[in-house]
């Protein structure tokens, strides 16, 4: 098949990633434009069999077969809740799969004895290096996710020098192999440390900033595949991964932004660990939060018109999310209009909560972004939060000493009444007490949240 | 084939430029299928690894690129198909609002 050909293929391949993305814009188009990138990737694929220099296809139809029933498997047993991992994972093998790309290459070279000229060294280095830090840091965040390790920020003393020592060690020897890429035994140093950074760079990162951690690491494999692009000299590769590192970069900064903190506070502040420990220092304050029954919530639910319903993690956790449907149902049919308020970052990964209510049949059209929701509160009955603590808490707007002032939150507090389902008082993810909890028109539900939640749904039906 | 590193230097950042256009659309409610579906197309390094797979002389490179396709195809198939998984659920399901409207504020 002509190099010309092929070329074309690619061009046709890209046009149809472009699209598909496009698509993904809107829940009506979307599955369709997921199908349409889904096919640019197989015309890639397909041009890339018919290239002259491929001709083992045993081996590439077992890979293949392999990869192929991993992947259907993982798709279709994951549970809604543990999306965040399941992308966290599945963007690791992306990354492994680049450096694995980058060595192999390296490897053709110095088996010539040629060494590769102009842009290709650069390109080898940077496709192991992006390659290897996004494939060992997914593993850590998809084991920090499913909580095979604590997902707890870990820290210890002189964690920055240590990181900033082998980074400087990292750059060094990625200088090294690019200036003489023959000599191999720099290149598996950088393999080695590479991969270790990334496990590094992930631990002193916490739970409720994974979020930003899983965007990046996204926007990492796009770029580790585009420098493989570079190392073969394929346009379609530096296209797509192009797309993908824009992607994951625009997601991120949306994170930071709904956090309002910086990528480099995200990535170095070691947020939860450092703030669990002024929140212990100020603990003097005793103030008792009321706690309430379902039946009393049942009273106040049947007596509103409307609710808004801010979900969070607990959520999550909880598999509450078809419970949570059935109280919308239930309350609707009391006449009472139910929302539901999204904060960005509410939940493991950005959009966490749209997919677990979609996944329950919620509308997507009840799902409320914070900026349309927020003036809204003033106006509403019921404010219901379920398992979500630090998006919703005030000291956010007035405190300036609090580690997670200025961060935009859900003004729950200025709703009629606010029901908090909550597991206990034990503080939120940033560590800080949260006083709405202790608000005259607050009252709190103790429970699991999905437990709760039943017997709201019971206790409303009950007044009947 | 881009023998020019100038000209694959163009083409990655006008790609950079496309993307942010393209995705800056997406509203957050599909932000998860975003991040899925992009995370499959990063899966694109498969081509890579059909090529250091693919080559005649059977070598490390061969056994680098076997598993290379492993993990790419595990990345492009699970990550397509999870996507589809959840866009059907952002079906809109018809007729099943309609009382609840009514009540609305």
């Amino acid at each position: 098949m002509s190099d010309l050909f092929v070329q074309l293929a690619y061009l046709v391949s890209a046009v149809l990633l472009i699209v598909g993305m496009r698509f993904l814009g809107s829940p009506k188009t979307a599955p369709r434009g997921n199908w349409i990138a889904a096919a640019g990737m197989a015309v890639a694929v397909i041009a890339t069999l018919l290239m002259r220099g491929v001709v083992s296809f045993g081996v590439i139809l077992a890979g293949v077969v392999v990869g192929s029933t991993i992947g259907v498997v993982l798709a279709t047993r994951i549970q809604m809740t543990a999306m965040p991992q399941m992308v966290a994972l599945l963007n690791g093998f992306g990354g492994g799969a680049s450096t694995l790309v980058a060595t192999a290459e390296l490897l053709k070279y110095a088996r010539v004895g040629a060494p590769p000229t102009g842009v290709v060294p650069i390109a080898i280095v940077l496709g192991c290096l992006i390659g290897a830090v996004t494939f060992t840091g997914s593993i850590i965040a998809f084991a920090k996710l499913q909580e095979l390790v604590s997902g707890s920020a870990v820290t210890y003393r002189g964690q920055q020098i240590v990181n900033g020592l082998l980074a400087l060690v990292t750059i060094g020897l990625a200088v090294a192999v690019a200036s003489d890429p023959l000599t191999l035994a720099p290149y598996w140093g950088l393999t080695a440390l590479s991969l270790l950074l990334g496990v590094l760079l992930v631990i002193p990162i916490g739970g409720a900033d994974m979020p930003v951690v899983i965007s990046l690491l996204n926007s990492y494999s796009g770029l580790a595949a585009c420098a493989t692009g570079f190392v073969l000299g394929n346009g379609g590769l530096v296209i797509s991964g192009s797309l993908v590192g824009a992607s994951g970069i625009i997601l991120t900064k949306v994170m930071c932004d709904a956090m309002n903190r910086s990528i480099t506070n995200v990535l170095f502040g070691a947020f939860g660990a450092a703030a669990e420990t002024s929140a212990s220092g100020q603990g003097g304050e005793q103030r008792v939060a009321k706690g309430y029954t379902p039946e009393d919530a049942a009273v106040i639910f049947s007596n509103s018109r409307s609710c808004i319903i801010v979900p969070g993690y607990g959520m999550a956790v909880a598999q509450a999310q078809h419970a949570v449907r059935e109280l919308e149902n239930v309350l609707e049919e009391h006449g009472v209009d139910v929302r539901f308020a999204i904060h960005p970052v509410a939940g493991r990964m950005p959009g966490h909560m749209n997919v677990l209510l979609a996944e329950a049949d919620v509308p997507y059209d009840r799902l409320v972004e914070m900026d349309e929701i927020n003036s809204e509160f003033p106006e509403t009955d019921v404010a219901l939060v379920i398992g979500a603590n630090d998006v919703v808490n005030p000291d956010a707007r007035t405190e300036k000493g609090s580690p997670i002032y200025g961060m935009p939150i859900l003004d729950v507090d200025r709703a009629h009444h606010v029901f908090v389902i909550k597991r206990s008082m034990n503080p939120g993810f940033a560590g800080v007490q949260n006083p709405l909890f202790f608000n005259d028109n607050t009252m709190m539900i103790f429970g699991d949240a999905k437990g709760v939640v039943l017997k709201l749904v019971e206790a409303v039906r009950q007044l009947d | 084939m881009l023998e020019n590193p100038a000209a694959a230097l163009t083409i990655f950042v006008l790609a950079i430029f496309v993307g942010f256009e393209v995705i800056a659309k997406v509203p957050p409610l599909l932000h998860t299928p975003l991040m899925s579906g992009s995370n499959a197309i990063s899966g694109i390094t498969i081509v890579g690894a059909l090529l250091a797979a693919g080559a005649e002389d059977h070598t490390v490179s061969t056994w680098l690129g076997f598993v290379a396709i492993v993990f790419a195809t595990i990345n492009v198939v699970g990550g397509f198909l999870v996507t589809d998984r959840m866009l059907g659920m952002f079906k809109k399901k018809p007729g099943g609002r309609a009382g609840a409207k009514s009540g609305g504020a």
